[in-house]
């Protein structure tokens, strides 16, 4: 038997089974908490930080993704001081690379603009870093522009979790960090890649395509396809 | 009152804004009914003038000239509005900031160029290092991005303007 567990989120009761996050709870109730690297269906990383959260008698914030729910628990997804918060991280994955809606294939299907556009962050006021960032075109199928990677590491998590072939990984620190396919050799000569395109597909941002899609023509699919996939694996005990 | 003077400058960027603009169509009639359009690259006026209201920085500032202009332009205005991807994070002229100047030129001018290569020093101004938002050398009072922003938002924001309001620009977004 699960224990149900009930707590309040902004100020609204809401409850759920132990072992749930309250990322999980707050969706199930229709309160919308932004967050870039969570993914229905692979394991949550809690790498954006976009998901911070207050909880009553704790100093810190929270990532709601990576929080599980406890008995009585009060948590605070919306305030001016999170707003604030949430604005400077989004702010921060935008200069960190080099960001050219104008020009780029997702132009318009990007979970990065639409967050911008939901915090009304209407400009930066960090100054740019136009960091010199490398793109990698060597596989048949699909390219990697790092100039618009936020470091979400969804496809490092689909690609072990759902695929099981656990080509990307990441390398190096700080603003160094980029994502690699199988020891940063050229994703063309990895020998790991199945060619399945689910990281192009969970990449919430233009860095991963399909080759050949114009400026504004990166759609990914809509439908959550990996909690149906991992059921799949499930049953046939994968 | 005396009525109020409406500007647009154009410094980096494709005049993509400026056709946003234009796609006011029939509500310009509605704005120029209320107000003055001073300065701008579809009205014959050499110089910027003095005792600008409100004044739409379409580009990024890129070079020298652009600079000298930004700054008159901030001089002069009471409301200066950050008009569009370029002027609000350098967009696509900021995609030659990791390059650097040289080599830039180089490519455009000298290795793909057969006849007579050379980098032009006359008559056009000199690139800065970098392109930059028009916020990181002036004030501005306003952002609205979009490539371009939608005609419709750019109606709210002058209409806004004009009565006094705090303009809303909620709809905008980078990109589109
Ligand atoms: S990834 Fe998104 S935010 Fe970045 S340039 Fe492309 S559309 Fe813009
Ligand atoms: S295409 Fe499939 S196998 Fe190849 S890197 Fe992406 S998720 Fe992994
Ligand atoms: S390539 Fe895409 S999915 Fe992978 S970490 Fe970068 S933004 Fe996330
Ligand atoms: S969604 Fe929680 S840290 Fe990204």
């Amino acid at each position: 038997m699960t224990t149900v567990y009930t707590l309040t989120i902004d100020g609204r009761d809401v409850a759920g089974s132990e072992g749930q996050t309250v990322m999980e709870v707050a969706e199930e109730n229709g309160i919308a908490i932004p967050g870039l690297c969570h993914l229905e269906g692979v394991h949550d990383r809690g790498a954006c930080r976009l998901c911070m959260v207050e909880i009553a008698g704790s100093p810190k914030l929270a990532a709601a993704c990576m929080t599980t729910i406890a008995e009585g628990m009060e948590v605070t997804a919306h305030s001016e001081q999170l707003l604030e918060y949430r604005r400077a991280v989004t702010e921060m994955m935008f200069m960190e690379r080099n960001h050219v809606c104008a020009v780029c294939v997702a132009n318009n299907h990007c979970e990065l603009q639409d967050t911008a556009a939901a915090l009304g962050l209407t400009h930066f006021d960090l100054p740019r870093i136009s960091p010199k960032v490398d793109i990698d075109a060597s596989h048949r199928l699909f390219a990697i522009d790092h100039n618009r990677c936020i470091l979400c590491l969804r496809c490092v998590r689909v690609c072990d979790e759902i695929e099981g072939a656990h080509t990307w990984d990441i390398m190096h620190r700080g603003l160094e960090t980029r994502v690699q396919t199988d020891m940063g050799i050229p994703w063309g000569e990895s020998t790991t890649c199945t060619s399945c395109g689910k990281c192009v597909q969970v990449c919430p941002t233009g860095a991963l395509f399909e080759k050949g899609r114009p400026v504004a023509g990166g759609s990914k699919t809509k439908r959550p396809f990996l909690p149906w996939l991992k059921v799949v694996q499930e049953e046939r005990g994968l | 009152m005396s009525r109020p003077r409406i500007a647009t400058v154009w410094l980096d960027g494709c005049s993509g804004c400026h056709m946003s603009f234009l796609d006011l169509d029939e509500r310009l009639l509605d704005i120029f009914e209320r107000a003055d359009l001073v300065y701008s690259p579809i009205v014959d006026v050499k110089e910027f003038p003095e005792d600008v209201d409100v004044c739409l920085v379409e580009g990024a500032v890129s070079s020298e000239e652009d600079l000298h202009r930004i700054r008159m332009v901030r001089e002069r205005s009471k409301t200066i509005v950050a008009f569009g991807d370029c002027a609000v994070t350098s967009n696509v002229p900021g995609m030659r900031n990791p390059i650097g100047v040289p080599p830039l030129l180089d490519r455009a001018y000298r290795e793909n160029v057969s006849l007579n290569p050379q980098v032009p020093t006359q008559v056009v101004p000199r690139l800065l290092p970098t392109s930059q938002p028009v916020h990181r050398f002036v004030d501005v009072d306003v952002f609205l991005p979009g490539c371009p922003p939608h005609a419709d938002l750019i109606h709210t924001l002058l209409d806004d303007l004009l009565a006094g309001r705090v303009p809303d620009v909620s709809g905008s977004r980078f990109g589109r």
